[in-house]
C-alpha cells in the first residue's frame, strides 16, 4: 500500500500544527464558535449530543496493522475503548475532548493517517471497492488513482469552501461494491476498444433528504486528464450552485436543475479550458504511486482444499469469504455485526487482535467497507481455519455478510445531534428477530439500511429494505422503504406507507420478508423479487 | 484603507471600486467590485483598463470568490485582486494561491497570525495558477511543469 514520502509527511504534520494553533485561538477566545466550526469540521471534528466526535480518514478503505494498533491506542487513550467504522470506510470516535484533538491528530500523523476533509463543505475522503487489489473481477487496482485523487484534492485552494460536501468513489469492476452512483462524483475504470485504461464518469448522485442517482456524464476519460476534469466539475458547481439554502447546495441539485446534458456541456467547456492550462498530474506520478500497490508476494501452488466438516466453520467460509485473484487465496470478511451489537463498532482489544491477524495472515493489510465491516484481503485458504478460530476467540467470527443481520445503521439519536430517532436499537431488534442462521441463509441476500433522520447517513434510500427514523409529534416513528440498491443496478427505495413505532417496524419488516419468501422464484434475491412483483403485494402484506 | 493588507509594490488605485454594472457603463472607471454570484466573465473583454478587482465575501463560507479570482488570473490579468468582506485569516493561504494579492477584511487580521498561516505549509499538492511548484513536480524534477 501507499507510503508517505517527506512531502506527504510534511503536509500532514503542518496540518496538525495548523489545527493546534486554531484550537488554541478558539480556546483563547480569538475566534468564535461560528468561525471555528468550519475549521474543525475540515479536520473531522463534529460537536455531537454528548461530546465531540472525531472522524479519521481511511483513504479508499485501505489501512495496515500498524495503523489499526494506533486506532486502538486512540480508542483507549482518548475515547472510551472503542471506535465505529462508518459508511464511508472511515472510523469515528464518539467521546473526544476538544483540547485533546490536536494530540490525536499528531498521533495519527506518526502512522501516516489524518482527518483532513473528513467533514465540512469539502472534498471528502475518496472511497473505493473494498476488495481492490484482491478481487477476482477487477480489471486493474483502482487504488493508485484513488491515492492520486487524494493528493490532488487535499488543500485544493479554489475549492476550499464548496457549496456542500463532495464525495468521490473509484472502482474497477462491473460489479459495484462501493455504491458508485450514490456519490457526487464517481469513476469506474474501464478499458476501451484500443485496450487503453480510462474512466467512465458519473456525477450528481447523493442521498440526504433529496436523493438522486448519479448520471453518466462521460463514457471514457483518459486517466491522466482527471485533474482537469475534476476541476471543471468543481468549478461549474462552485460557481453555479445555490448558496441560499444549505439543503439545495449539493451538486446533485445543480445537475438535476440544469439537466444532465447542460451540466455535461458546461463541464466539457470548462474541461477544455483546464486542459489548456497544462496542470494535469503526469503519468510518471501515477506510476510512482502505482508502484506502492504492487501485489504482495503471493505463494504459488497452494492447496485449495479445505476441511469443511465443522458446520460453523463451513458457514463462515461460505458467507464471509470471497474469490481472490490469486489461486490458493481468499478474501476474508470480518463481520462487525454480531447479533445484539452496534453495527460498525469494534473495541480497542478487538482492533489490536485484527491487527495481529492481518500481520499473520494478510500481509499486514486491512480494509474497511462501506457496509461497516472489515476485510483481510489476502488470506491463504489453508490459513482460513486458524483465522476463524482466532476471530472466534475475540467475538469477530459472525457469518452474516449481506444477510438480513448485516445491517447498516447510522449512530442515530444515541449520539447524533441531527437525528430524530434512534437507529441502533432498531438494528439490534431486527438482528435478534432474525438471529437464526438457517433462517438468514434461507432468506439470502438482503441489505437493510437504517437512518435516524432524513440526512440518510444510514443509506436508507439504497436499502433493499430501508428504515427512516422521523420525529412524529415528539415520538420516534419509523418509515419502511423497499427496493433500494447501491450495486451496479442502482435504485432508490420507495416508502411503503404510514410509519410504525420501534416494535411495529420490526414486525412490518418481518412481514415483508415473509411475503418475499412466499412469492419468490427459485434463485431470486429479495431485490429481484421486489423488482419483478412491485410494491403492491408487499404493501398488502405489510399493512394487514 | 489602513486596514488593507497588500502584497503588491505598485501604487494602489485611487478611485473606489464601482459595481460591475456601473463599471461596464463608465469607460473611464478602472476599479470594479464583483459580488458573490456575479459572472466575472462579463468583465473579461474590459480587463485592459482594470487596475483593481474587489471580490466580496458576504459570508466566509461562500467560496464563489475563489473561482472568480482564479479565473481572472487565468485570463492573464495582472492587476490587483482584493478580498473584501467576511474574510478569515485561515483562508489567506488559499486565497493567495487563487490570485488574491490584497485583503480588506471586515475585522482586521492579526499580522502575526497572517505570517504564521502563510508560512505553515511547506509544499502544495497541485497547481492553482500561482507560482508554487506542486509536489508531483518536485518528485519528478526531470519533467517539465506548467
Amino acid at each position: 500500500m501507499y507510503k508517505y514520502d517527506q512531502y506527504d509527511q510534511a503536509m500532514v504534520d503542518a496540518r496538525v500544527e495548523e489545527f493546534r494553533d486554531q484550537t488554541r485561538r478558539r480556546i483563547a477566545g480569538h475566534m468564535n464558535d461560528d468561525q471555528f466550526k468550519p475549521l474543525r469540521l475540515k479536520n473531522g471534528l463534529y460537536l455531537q449530543l454528548h461530546a465531540y466526535m472525531l472522524r479519521v480518514a481511511i483513504p479508499y478503505g485501505t489501512f495496515n496493522a500498524v495503523q489499526m494498533r494506533k486506532l486502538a491506542h486512540i480508542a483507549r487513550t482518548y475515547d472510551r475503548g472503542y471506535g465505529h467504522f462508518t459508511t464511508r470506510q472511515n472510523i469515528q470516535y464518539n467521546w473526544i475532548k476538544l483540547e485533546q484533538a490536536p494530540d490525536i491528530l499528531a498521533e495519527l500523523a506518526t502512522v501516516e493517517m489524518h482527518a483532513i476533509q473528513t467533514s465540512g463543505e469539502s472534498i471528502r475522503n475518496v472511497s473505493a471497492d473494498q476488495y481492490a487489489g484482491a478481487a477476482a473481477d477487477e480489471i486493474i487496482d483502482p487504488r493508485p488513482w484513488a491515492e492520486t485523487i487524494r493528493q490532488m484534492t487535499n488543500f485544493m485552494p479554489e475549492f476550499s469552501y464548496l457549496p456542500r460536501k463532495f464525495k468521490i468513489a473509484v472502482i474497477a469492476s462491473k460489479v459495484d461494491r462501493a455504491a458508485l452512483r450514490w456519490h457526487d462524483f464517481a469513476l469506474r475504470i474501464v478499458r476501451n476498444e484500443a485496450g487503453e485504461i480510462g474512466f467512465e464518469v458519473y456525477a450528481g448522485g447523493g442521498m440526504g433528504r433529496t436523493p438522486f442517482i448519479a448520471h453518466k456524464i462521460r463514457d471514457f476519460l483518459p486517466t491522466t486528464q482527471i485533474f482537469s476534469y475534476l476541476q471543471a466539475v468543481l468549478r461549474v458547481w462552485n460557481r453555479n450552485a445555490r448558496r441560499d439554502n444549505i439543503h439545495k447546495q449539493r451538486m446533485k441539485i445543480l445537475v438535476h436543475e440544469l439537466g444532465q446534458e447542460e451540466f455535461s456541456r458546461q463541464v466539457e467547456e470548462a474541461f477544455t479550458h483546464f486542459l489548456s492550462l497544462g496542470q494535469d498530474f503526469p503519468q510518471a506520478e501515477y506510476d510512482r504511486i502505482a508502484a506502492y500497490f504492487t501485489p504482495p508476494p503471493f505463494e504459488q501452488g497452494l492447496s485449495e482444499d479445505l476441511d469443511l466438516s465443522d458446520p460453523a466453520f463451513a458457514a463462515w467460509v461460505r458467507l464471509q469469504t470471497v474469490a481472490h485473484q490469486a489461486p490458493g487465496y481468499a478474501i476474508a470478511n470480518i463481520s462487525l455485526k454480531p447479533v445484539g451489537g452496534i453495527p460498525g463498532d469494534i473495541s480497542a482489544d478487538q482492533m489490536d487482535r485484527v491487527a495481529d491477524l492481518a500481520e499473520r495472515f494478510s500481509f499486514g493489510e486491512i480494509r474497511a467497507t462501506h457496509a461497516q465491516n472489515l476485510v483481510l484481503p489476502h488470506v491463504r485458504k489453508i490459513d482460513l481455519p486458524a483465522l476463524w478460530q482466532e476471530l472466534r476467540a475475540v467475538g469477530l467470527a459472525d457469518a452474516n455478510l449481506d444477510l438480513v443481520t448485516d445491517i447498516i445503521a447510522c449512530p442515530g439519536l444515541d449520539y447524533c445531534s441531527l437525528a430524530n430517532a434512534r437507529s441502533i436499537p432498531v438494528a439490534q431488534k431486527i438482528a435478534e428477530r432474525f438471529a437464526d442462521l438457517e433462517r438468514q441463509e434461507d432468506i439470502g441476500e438482503l441489505k437493510i439500511k437504517i437512518s435516524g433522520c432524513i440526512n440518510a447517513c444510514g443509506h436508507h434510500h439504497a436499502g433493499n429494505i430501508g428504515i427512516l427514523g422521523v420525529d412524529k409529534k415528539g415520538t420516534e416513528n419509523y418509515q419502511l422503504l423497499l427496493g433500494g440498491s447501491g450495486d451496479e443496478e442502482t435504485s432508490q427505495a420507495k416508502i411503503t406507507g404510514p410509519g410504525f413505532d420501534e416494535d411495529g417496524v420490526v414486525n412490518a419488516l418481518e412481514r415483508a420478508v415473509d411475503h418475499y419468501r412466499a412469492v419468490r422464484q427459485p434463485g431470486e434475491r429479495f431485490i429481484d423479487t421486489y423488482r419483478r412483483v412491485g410494491m403492491d403485494g408487499f404493501k398488502e402484506a405489510i399493512y394487514v | 484603507m489602513s486596514d488593507t493588507l497588500r502584497f503588491r509594490d505598485d501604487q494602489a488605485a485611487d478611485e473606489p471600486a464601482v459595481s460591475l454594472d456601473a463599471f461596464l457603463d463608465q469607460p473611464e472607471a478602472d476599479s470594479v467590485r464583483i459580488e458573490a454570484g456575479e459572472d466575472v466573465t462579463l468583465l473579461f473583454p474590459h480587463l485592459g483598463r482594470v487596475r483593481l478587482v474587489e471580490i466580496d465575501f458576504p459570508r466566509f463560507r461562500d467560496g464563489r470568490g475563489f473561482s472568480t479570482a482564479r479565473m481572472l488570473r487565468e485570463t492573464g490579468y495582472k492587476g490587483e485582486i482584493k478580498a473584501t468582506g467576511d474574510v478569515l485569516v485561515d483562508l489567506v493561504w488559499f486565497m493567495r494561491r487563487c490570485g488574491f494579492d490584497s485583503f480588506a477584511p471586515n475585522v482586521a487580521f492579526d499580522p502575526a497570525v497572517v505570517e504564521a498561516s502563510l508560512a505553515r505549509y511547506p509544499f502544495v499538492y497541485q497547481d492553482s495558477g500561482d507560482a508554487a511548484v506542486p509536489i508531483w513536480a518536485l518528485r519528478h524534477p526531470g519533467l517539465a511543469h506548467g
